[in-house]
């Protein structure tokens, strides 16, 4: 990709997969005010922030090596290799330009999920001031230089954030006359001659 | 020996039909309690709407004289819990609950009231405000129509009409009359849900039979 905000900051990548620029949490704030005040952008607006939870996956790939057995023919051996994929939080920013009627443009600030803190863009576009926070009220994500940075859904008093994928819901399916599916399952616990 | 103070049915529509009116003072005190209810003017979701469509003129709520949506539970004797009750919300249905004067009545209108509806598996839904109060009359519905409030309405009626308000302390059936009224459990928010998650007092789910 060779694009004005590529060219500027070469430590942004932009992925092809989503489509979207995933910047480094160190320069963030700078590429937003970029973006925002630069005349090939001039993205004033942030309509959608988004929090996104992805669990550490193993990816199993199948693939093909050329081994030479021992009467000296080589072969085509399959074999199977598996790949860590590390656990991520992740934030995803959507803007548009009012002005040049252009966008979205999607960015997006990884972090980790056992730790995480991504700076705030909310002194960029006041917009997102509600939108961190239910990100952070959702998911736990910490947003370094929000304002206001509380709970906005749940009370104050609730500890879970339970958008993250290993949340865990209270138990309160002791009553389900017509149980089915994810139901059925949970109201199994509850039946008297279960063990 | 105990006075009987109901009148023979039988006899009753003998003496219509020769001119004569009969009836008890509790019967014309029912009469007037169903034909007056004053219910409390609030709404938690898109029931609110078929709540507000059934009080306006093309259905009428008038005509079961429960036009008068009063602002004030103080002042109301209704409770129409219309929507999905969060459990954020919850505290403060009941607190309006209990703030209401008895003789009061609750009725549960829509799935989400009843059992938490299309909601019921997200972490943020009571899963029915039976949990916390006594509820008189369920409407199942997404939103239940116009039409099944009224039914309910009506249905709440017939249960003022059959009430005691005088008798022996334990045929009395109007809790204004028989010293059972209470305060009802205001639930505490807890860290993972709310504390208690329901009223064992008022909450109690018949024992299903399972079939494996």
């Amino acid at each position: 990709m060779t694009d004005p905000l590529t060219i500027r900051f070469p430590s942004v990548t932009f992925d092809t997969a989503t489509g979207s620029y995933v910047l480094p949490l160190s320069i963030a704030l700078e590429v937003a005010n970029y973006l925002r005040d630069d005349a090939a952008y001039r993205l004033d607006m942030a309509t959608n922030v988004a929090g996104v939870d992805w669990l550490p996956q193993v990816i199993k790939k199948k693939v093909k090596t050329s081994v030479t057995n021992a009467e000296g023919v080589v072969e085509q051996v399959e074999s199977e290799v598996s790949e860590n994929k590390p656990g991520l939080m992740e934030v995803v920013y959507h803007l548009i330009s009012v002005e040049k009627r252009k966008g979205p443009l999607v960015i997006r600030l990884q972090t980790t999920r056992e730790n995480p803190v991504v700076p705030s863009l909310t002194p960029v576009w006041r917009g997102c001031e509600f939108q961190e926070r239910e990100a952070f009220d959702l998911y736990g994500i910490v947003f370094e230089g929000h304002p206001d940075l509380r709970r906005i859904f749940m009370w104050d008093e609730f500890k879970d954030f339970p958008m993250r994928k290993d949340y865990v819901e209270s138990d309160d399916y002791e009553y389900e006359p017509t149980p089915h599916d994810a139901v059925l399952e949970k109201a199994q616990k509850h039946y008297p001659n279960q063990t | 020996m105990e006075i009987n103070m109901a009148v023979d049915e039988a006899l009753k529509s003998e003496l219509s039909k020769a001119g004569i009116f009969t009836t008890t003072i509790e019967d014309i005190y029912n009469w007037g309690r169903k034909s007056s209810i004053w219910p409390l003017q609030f709404g938690l979701a898109c029931c609110a709407i078929e709540m507000i469509a059934t009080a306006a003129s093309r259905f009428d709520l008038a005509r079961f004289g429960a036009e008068v949506f009063r602002p004030s539970p103080r002042q109301a004797d209704l409770m129409i819990v219309a929507g999905t009750v969060t459990k954020k919300m919850t505290p403060q249905v009941v607190r309006l609950y209990n703030q209401m004067p008895e003789p009061k009545y609750v009725i549960a209108m829509g799935a989400c009231a009843i059992s938490g509806g299309p909601f019921k598996q997200g972490y943020n839904v009571l899963k029915g405000i039976d949990r916390f109060i006594p509820v008189d009359v369920h409407i199942p519905g997404c939103p239940p129509r116009p039409e099944a409030l009224l039914h309910a309405l009506m249905t709440l009626q017939r249960k003022i009409d059959s009430q005691r308000s005088i008798g022996k302390p334990e045929a009395v059936t109007n809790r204004a009359y028989n010293d059972r009224s209470e305060e009802y459990l205001i639930p505490r928010f807890g860290e993972h849900d709310l504390v208690p998650t329901h009223n064992p007092l008022v909450f109690h789910p018949t024992a299903i039979k399972r079939t494996e």
